[in-house]
Order: C-alpha cells, then sequence, then structure tokens
C-alpha cells in the first residue's frame, strides 16, 4: 500500500498506578480508511483513543495523528481530529440544534446554523431539533453525538463504540455514515465490542489483548490464522469471533459480547 | 490566539448564560438564604442584638452579601462537574479551541449569576428599610470588592468543579465558606466575643471586609481597613487563581 499513515502507534505504553493497561501498541492506520480496534472489556481501547486525541499523556512510547506527534504537537493533532467518546458527550440543557451550532461555533465553520440544520436532516433529527437534549433516548443522543463530530468535516475521526446501545436501524444508519465518511477520505479508528461490526465496516481490524495488539490485518488474512477449514457434513466458514475467541484464547469468561 | 481565547469564550459563556436563563432556580436559590437569614435575624433575633446602630439591618446586610456569593459559588462549581462528568469537558478538550476558554466561559458566568443574585438581596433588604448614604463612588467602590471577592470564590470553586468524583463533593467546599462570616463582624460586633474566638474573628478576611463596606454603606471612610479588605480579596484570588489553573493544567496534561 502507498497511501500515507493517518495514524502511526510504535510503543506506546501507559499504566494507571501499577496496573499496566498499554504495554507496547504498534499500529499504523492508512489515510482513508476504517480500521476497527478489538477488545475485551478493559483491554485498553479508550485508553488508546483517548491518547490519541490528547486527552491522555502515554508513559512511552510515540503517537502521531494526521503527522503530528499527540504529545508534542498536541494542538496540530487537534486540528485534525474528532473524537466521539464511549459514552455521549451532549449538552443536556441545549436542544439538539443548539449543541450543533455550538460545536460549529467553536469550528468556526462559516454560516454555522446552515450545516447545524443540514446535519439535522442527515441524521433524522430534524422533527426534535428544538427540544432539549434532556428529552432524548439514548439512540438520539448518541446521534446527535456523532452528528456533532462531523462538524467541520476533521480528516481523522475516532469512534469509540459508537452503536452500542443504539437500535438496529440507527446501528445501521451509523454504519452508512461511516462508510460514506470514509468513501470522501475520512480515516476512521473505530473501537467496537461488537465483532459483526469490525466484519461489515472495517478494512481493518486490529486486536488489542494484554496491552498489545496481538493481531493485525484484514478480515481475510485474520481467518488466514486459524487452521484450516475441518471438512465436515456442513462446511462453515470460521466467523470473526471464532477467529477471537482462538487468537485470544478460551480462558476465563467469554471476552466479549456478540449479539 | 488572543481573538481566539476571546471568542471562543464568548461562545461558551453565551453556552453556559443560557443554562442559567434555562434554569432560573439557581439564581433564586441562591438568593433565598440569604433571604431567609436577613428575614430571620432583622425579626426574629435583630431586637435581642445591640450593634450600636438603630438600624440593624444596615448593619447585616454588608456580610449576608458575602454569604450569597459563597452559596452563588456552589452552582458554578456544579456547573464545571457536570461539564467534566458528563464528557463535555472531554469534547472540548479534544477540539482545536483555545486552552482557557472553558474556565474563563465558567468564571464569567459564575460573575453575572451572583451578580443578580446580589441585586435581588438588596432589592430585598431596601424593603426591609436598608438605608445607605453611599454615594456613586462608595457604590462603585462595594461593587469593585464584591466583584473581586466573587472571582476569588469562583476561582476557588472551580477547583472541586474539576476533581470531585460525586455530585455531594462539589457542593461540600462551600460550607465552610457559607459558614465563616458567622465567626465575623458580620452578625454581631467581636468585642463581646471570647478570647480565641475573637482572636479568630479579627484576624480572618470576613472581618475587614464586612467592615469595609459597612462603612462604605454609611458613607463613612473606610480607614486602613479598607486596605486590608483589598488585600484579602486579592490575595485570594490570587491564590485561588493559581490553584484552579494548576488543576486544570493536570487535568489537561
Ligand atoms: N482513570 C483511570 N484510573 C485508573 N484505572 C483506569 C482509568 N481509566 C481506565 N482504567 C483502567 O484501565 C483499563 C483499560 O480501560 P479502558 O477504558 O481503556 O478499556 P476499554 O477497552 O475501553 O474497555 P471497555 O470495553 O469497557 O470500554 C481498565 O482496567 C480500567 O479499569
Ligand atoms: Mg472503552
Amino acid at each position: 500500500m502507498t497511501t500515507p499513515a493517518a495514524i502511526e502507534i510504535a510503543g506506546l505504553t501507559k499504566s494507571y498506578g501499577d496496573h499496566a493497561v498499554l504495554e507496547g501498541v504498534d499500529l499504523v492506520v492508512r489515510a482513508g480508511t476504517i480500521h476497527a480496534l478489538l477488545g475485551s472489556n478493559g483491554a485498553g481501547k479508550t485508553t488508546v483513543v483517548r491518547i490519541l486525541s490528547t486527552l491522555l499523556r502515554p508513559d512511552g512510547g510515540r503517537a502521531a495523528v494526521a503527522g503530528h506527534d499527540v504529545v508534542t504537537a498536541a494542538a496540530a493533532v487537534r486540528e485534525s481530529i474528532s473524537l466521539t467518546g464511549q459514552f455521549a458527550a451532549v449538552d443536556a440543557i441545549l436542544t439538539g440544534r443548539e449543541n450543533l451550532v455550538l460545536i460549529a461555533q467553536l469550528r468556526r465553520v462559516d454560516d454555522a446554523g446552515g450545516v447545524a440544520d443540514a446535519l439535522l436532516a442527515r441524521f433524522d433529527l430534524t422533527d426534535v431539533a428544538g427540544q432539549r437534549v434532556a428529552t432524548y433516548s439514548g439512540g438520539l443522543r448518541r446521534r446527535l453525538d456523532i452528528a456533532m463530530s462531523l462538524i467541520g468535516d476533521p480528516p481523522v475521526l475516532f469512534l469509540d463504540e459508537p452503536t452500542t446501545g443504539l437500535d438496529p436501524q440507527s446501528r445501521l444508519e451509523v454504519w452508512r455514515t461511516v462508510r460514506e465518511l470514509a468513501g470522501h477520505g475520512t480515516t476512521v479508528l473505530l473501537t467496537t465490542q461488537y465483532l459483526d461490526e469490525a466484519e461489515q465496516l472495517a478494512d481493518r481490524i486490529a486486536v488489542l489483548h494484554d496491552g498489545r495488539i496481538i493481531a493485525d490485518g484484514t478480515l481475510a488474512e485474520l481467518k488466514a490464522l486459524l487452521p484450516p477449514t475441518t471438512v465436515e457434513y456442513v462446511e462453515k466458514q470460521p466467523s470473526l469471533e471464532e477467529i477471537f475467541l482462538a487468537i485470544v484464547g478460551h480462558d476465563g469468561a467469554s471476552p466479549m459480547e456478540t449479539r | 490566539m488572543t481573538t481566539h481565547v476571546l471568542h471562543d469564550t464568548d461562545v461558551l459563556l453565551r453556552r453556559s448564560l443560557r443554562h442559567i436563563v434555562r434554569s432560573p432556580d439557581t439564581i433564586i436559590t441562591t438568593a433565598v438564604t440569604p433571604i431567609a437569614m436577613l428575614l430571620l435575624f432583622v425579626y426574629v433575633f435583630g431586637s435581642s442584638i445591640d450593634v450600636g446602630t438603630d438600624s440593624y439591618v444596615n448593619y447585616l446586610l454588608p456580610g449576608i452579601l458575602l454569604i450569597t456569593v459563597a452559596s452563588g459559588v456552589a452552582y458554578t462549581a456544579f456547573r464545571v462537574f457536570t461539564d467534566v462528568s458528563g464528557g463535555v469537558f472531554e469534547r472540548l478538550q479534544s477540539m482545536p479551541i483555545a486552552r482557557p476558554a472553558f474556565l474563563w466561559g465558567h468564571v464569567l458566568t459564575s460573575l453575572v449569576a451572583n451578580l443578580t443574585s446580589l441585586v435581588l438581596v438588596v432589592l430585598v433588604a431596601l424593603a426591609m428599610g436598608f438605608r445607605t448614604g453611599a454615594g456613586l463612588l462608595a457604590w462603585f467602590e462595594v461593587l469593585g470588592i464584591m466583584l473581586l471577592f466573587t472571582l476569588a470564590l469562583t476561582w476557588l470553586a472551580v477547583i472541586p468543579g474539576l476533581t470531585a468524583t460525586s455530585v455531594d463533593g462539589v457542593s461540600g467546599f462551600s460550607y465552610p465558606l457559607i459558614f465563616l462570616p458567622f465567626i465575623s463582624s458580620a452578625f454581631v460586633p467581636t468585642d463581646g466575643m471570647p478570647g480565641p474566638v475573637r482572636w479568630f474573628a479579627e484576624h480572618q478576611p470576613v472581618t475587614p471586609i464586612v467592615n469595609t463596606i459597612r462603612h462604605l454603606f454609611a458613607g463613612q471612610p473606610v480607614g486602613s481597613e479598607g486596605m486590608l479588605a483589598l488585600a484579602w480579596c486579592v490575595g485570594l484570588l490570587l491564590v485561588a487563581y493559581a490553584l484552579a489553573m494548576r488543576t486544570y493544567r493536570r487535568k489537561i496534561t
């Protein structure tokens, strides 16, 4: 591949007290691709995303976004990114439209109101645009949250479990939006616990486990990690879940929720 | 860069002023407790308190103004905490906006909210018979002292707003602030207090600030106590600002 890297992570480490969460994470995300970061609860997905979005300082290693170091050039990184955190970060007292206008003003886009209205229409929020977000359901909040992240067309987008808590229809809508963005050249790093989401959406999938990336590749490449499919009465392609469980190991409870 | 700071602060100030307009109860609640104290002390205890002047409400108002601010900044802490715990803070921090804008937006909002509460309290006091011989200049001096005091307590309130882990932890910091005027010359003269209490009362910031405002309202010269009050306000402000900024810097890196 010749496309430049939008995200480069090398030897990244982070501990909370003596709890080592990241123990040398290496990952490269090519520009314009969708890269999924898979991992069980507590694997450190959010920690990676927070370091990349300059909210958290790594202990060691290097991370660069759009060519800028996240520690030494944090301001330049913030110019290039947008974050949709794991939990919807919306202002509950403002209306949906006011939330969008707020972000548009802070990002200094021309015609903040027009941008807000376009996003409201695109995310099917026009009917509730004038209501306070406090009255929104979880799914509505999440859609507004993602819409807020798209303002200003940042080239790199972090989505931390974007579809957790969404109904199937909203989920498909988010998937469509993400694909559309990638089609226009936006780089997307997406964490998820849903294997089908990674399978459906991602160009490449990285698995974060025990503080490291233990697998990284296309779905086909990950499938090749499994022993050849055994011939049975019914031949069955391994699902990503089986691949995941095989490379992570079956120790303990099922590390991941499937739907 | 400075235009950045001004623009972003302005946008965030408008946002949190909108919060206040949508929940005016925060301003009313802020004013209700001091007004209740005013009524209680003037109409219930006032007749048996001898402060050496004929009007107890005139004597009491300055201390009540400080209590108003002390309870008002609890909402500032609460608003900061809501942003931090609800994720809005992180969203803003991951965006290319001027770093000081988040705090300044809240601090300026706090000034507006507290001034509004103070006006309410003064209006009630006027209705209760508060009279002042203060000229325009004296009024401006009172306003200046109250602004400095509010600014100092606001920066102090920012700290629990940034660091608290629960809603209860946020508002807890303001209780000692509300209590401090009781051990000062705010309600009764310090002369009658027993030794150590009197010493504390005469050496803590509330007493000179209250006395200064009282003198200004009475149209009297403030003397050296005025300088002491100013020094306390500016000193508290600088310390609170430094601590708040240090907390903020730790939080954003
Ligand atoms: N501020 C913190 N202080 C102490 N420990 C933390 C802190 N933040 C996260 N951790 C711990 O670090 C580990 C990784 O957390 P992280 O949130 O990155 O995991 P995750 O992969 O996003 O999990 P989830 O799927 O539940 O969102 C967890 O064990 C968590 O308890
Ligand atoms: Mg997480």
